[in-house]
């Protein structure tokens, strides 16, 4: 393999794993926080990525308000879950989680069918980064891309500052590891949740608004990726938001380098990683033991 | 026995073999149908209901051996359903065998996750291999017989054979949950950690009881094959996996006739919604979701939970 391989390879790992961290994160705080099982993550990520294509292709709203417009949107479509479907769940089995999200996910792809179609639907991308840039005398590598990848990881990093570093992500890292303490010691846990589920609505959103360009905006594209990403999380240990990071950065550079290295197993790739990790350590690489 | 049971499974069993004398082939193809499932949902019942172990890749061992019977009979042309019946189901049997050795050491949400992945990875390997037909699956082309003579795929040989197989799934099942190895799954459901304290060896039971889900998952997939002639990706992806589990919830888990009664409901809520729109996923959607957040215990625990009920209203004072 060629060193200009391996380094757009190793783009494309970055790039696609830091989107699938965005998800992630939010999918292990709600977990760990909560203790709830969203599969309907995933349609945060395809309403927000389906509202820009609404506002800024169909309205001719300009991209950045399109983009705040969709985040908030999702804002308030994640409390609005979270208050009427969500919030009966705590507590209550893991099954009935799966099965209640899974209605979920029915329903908002058929309202994706019903309000845009089934169609694939187009993306733009920003004026400013359209383009490729050359990286060293022999790669070219689309803007986009790589300004993706530092979206991303500039978004891990204060998502990470947040977490280890405030009161406030005191409290949520207390709340993923022991939630009734948390409230015995005199915390209102319920802004808490509805903080760090807005949270990860809000990301999850984002990371939809980024891979529009890229993916295709389509009815059941949050399907794929949360499956994805729940692998991300149980392979970095549920809660965690180091163990999302590192597990986020594997998926994406296995994925990448599975794709010319096994390419008829490629997809095959990331659920044998995962397999591995979790045969090897079965609460995931920073998840404590159950 | 207990008489009623009896008696129920008497008149289902006769209602089931007059279903095809009334001469209508969609009637009969569909009644196939829902047995398939009903099979399929008792082995996922099996686990999630008397185990406690929620697979959420009950898929996979339902395609294993729909695809081993599509390709014995493509590859190797074995079309005698008393060959490729048995070998379909120890196929489905050692995948989960394997797959419930690795996944079993992990428990809650990583034990759904698990299966999860495994699942899918069987899934990318017959979705993107030419070998396994690719993304359009294979199509078994030949008919199946039964000792060479008697025709699988006509809708009455089928027909009966899926019958015969429902009820012995239910009838070993009925005894096998009321054996001391069924006492013992439901011990470990109930509180595994006071059942490895009484010293049972929780994992090999743990494991016995994967194995023989995923091998009655088998029968459906075989079965389901025969009905179909295809084994595509799509009944090894998530989504199947996920339906199946909603069957054993819907009827209400840890109950025999719970998954039966959930594997007819949800597939008769599917056809009609579907026939009703094309946005029937919405119908069945808002269905799972207010069904599951209403009752505890499915439609079974509503049932029974009405009659505790009447059963004491007139106790109090």
């Amino acid at each position: 393999m060629q060193a200009s391989t391996v380094l757009i390879q190793i783009l494309n790992g970055v790039q696609y794993g830091m989107l699938l961290f965005l998800i992630a994160s939010g999918l292990t705080l709600t977990f760990g926080v909560m203790g709830i099982i969203n599969l309907a993550h995933g349609a945060f990520f395809m309403v927000g990525a389906y509202l820009v294509f609404q506002l800024a292709h169909l309205l001719g709203w300009p991209l950045p308000l399109a983009y705040a417009a969709s985040v908030l949107a999702v804002v308030c479509l994640g409390a609005l879950i979270e208050k009427s479907v969500l919030a009966p769940l705590v507590g209550r089995d893991h099954l009935d989680q799966v099965l209640v999200t899974y209605g979920l996910i029915l329903i908002f792809d058929e309202l994706a069918v019903i309000f845009w179609g089934k169609d694939i639907q187009p993306a733009a991308i920003p004026g400013f980064l359209q383009g490729s840039v050359a990286l060293g005398s022999t790669i070219v590598y689309p803007l986009y891309r790589l300004a993706l990848a530092v979206v991303g990881l500039c978004c891990a990093i204060a998502l990470y500052a947040i977490v280890a570093g405030t009161r406030l992500g005191m409290i949520i890292r207390a709340g993923a590891y022991d939630r009734d303490m948390v409230s015995a010691l005199g915390i209102n846990v319920g802004p808490i949740f509805a903080l760090v589920f807005g949270l990860g609505a809000a990301l999850a959103a984002f990371a939809g608004i980024l891979a529009a360009p890229i993916l295709s905006v389509s009815p059941g594209m949050g399907d794929k990726i949360i499956i994805i990403a729940f692998v991300v999380v149980v392979i970095g240990g549920i809660g965690s938001i180091k163990g999302a990071f590192i597990g986020a950065l594997l998926v994406g550079l296995f994925d990448s380098f599975g794709k010319i290295l096994f390419p008829s197993f490629s997809s095959l790739v990331i659920y044998a990683l995962m397999a591995f990790i979790i045969v090897w350590r079965p609460n995931g690489l920073f998840g404590r033991p159950a | 026995m207990n008489r009623t049971i009896l008696t129920a499974l008497c008149i289902a069993i006769l209602l089931a073999i007059a279903i095809p004398l009334f001469g209508n082939a969609y009637l009969t193809a569909h009644v196939t149908r829902l047995l398939i499932y009903m099979i399929f949902a008792l082995s996922l019942d099996l686990l999630v209901g008397y185990c406690g172990l929620v697979s959420l890749g009950h898929a996979a061992f339902f395609g294993v051996a729909a695809y081993c019977t599509a390709l014995l009979s493509t590859k190797l042309g074995m079309t005698d359903i008393l060959a490729s019946l048995p070998l379909s189901v120890i196929a489905a049997a050692i995948a989960a065998l394997i797959i419930g050795l690795l996944t079993l050491r992990t428990i809650g949400i990583y034990f759904i996750m698990a299966t999860l992945a495994f699942a899918q990875m069987l899934f990318f390997l017959v979705n993107d291999n030419d070998f396994f037909g690719g993304s359009d699956g294979i199509l078994a082309t030949s008919r199946f017989y039964l000792a060479r003579t008697v025709d699988m795929s006509a809708p009455f040989g089928r027909y009966y054979l899926t019958v015969t197989a429902t009820a012995g799934t239910f009838i070993t099942l009925y005894f096998m949950v009321r054996s001391p190895f069924g006492r013992i799954l439901q011990g470990i459901r109930s509180n595994e950690r006071r059942m490895r304290a009484l010293g049972y060896a929780v994992e090999r039971y743990k494991l016995a009881c994967f194995f023989i889900g995923g091998m009655l998952a088998g029968l459906a997939g075989h079965l389901y094959l025969l009905l179909t002639s295809l084994a595509d990706p799509s009944i090894m992806d998530w989504t199947h996996s996920a339906e199946v589990l909603m069957m054993v919830i819907l009827g209400g888990r840890g109950t025999l006739f719970g998954p039966i009664v959930g594997a007819f409901i949800l597939i008769e809520l599917i056809d009609q919604a579907a026939e009703l729109t094309e946005h029937w996923k919405l119908i069945v959607g808002v269905a799972v979701v207010v069904i599951t957040l209403l009752g505890k215990g499915g439609l079974m625990g509503l049932v029974s939970s009405l009659k505790y009920r009447s059963k004491w209203a007139g106790a109090r004072p």
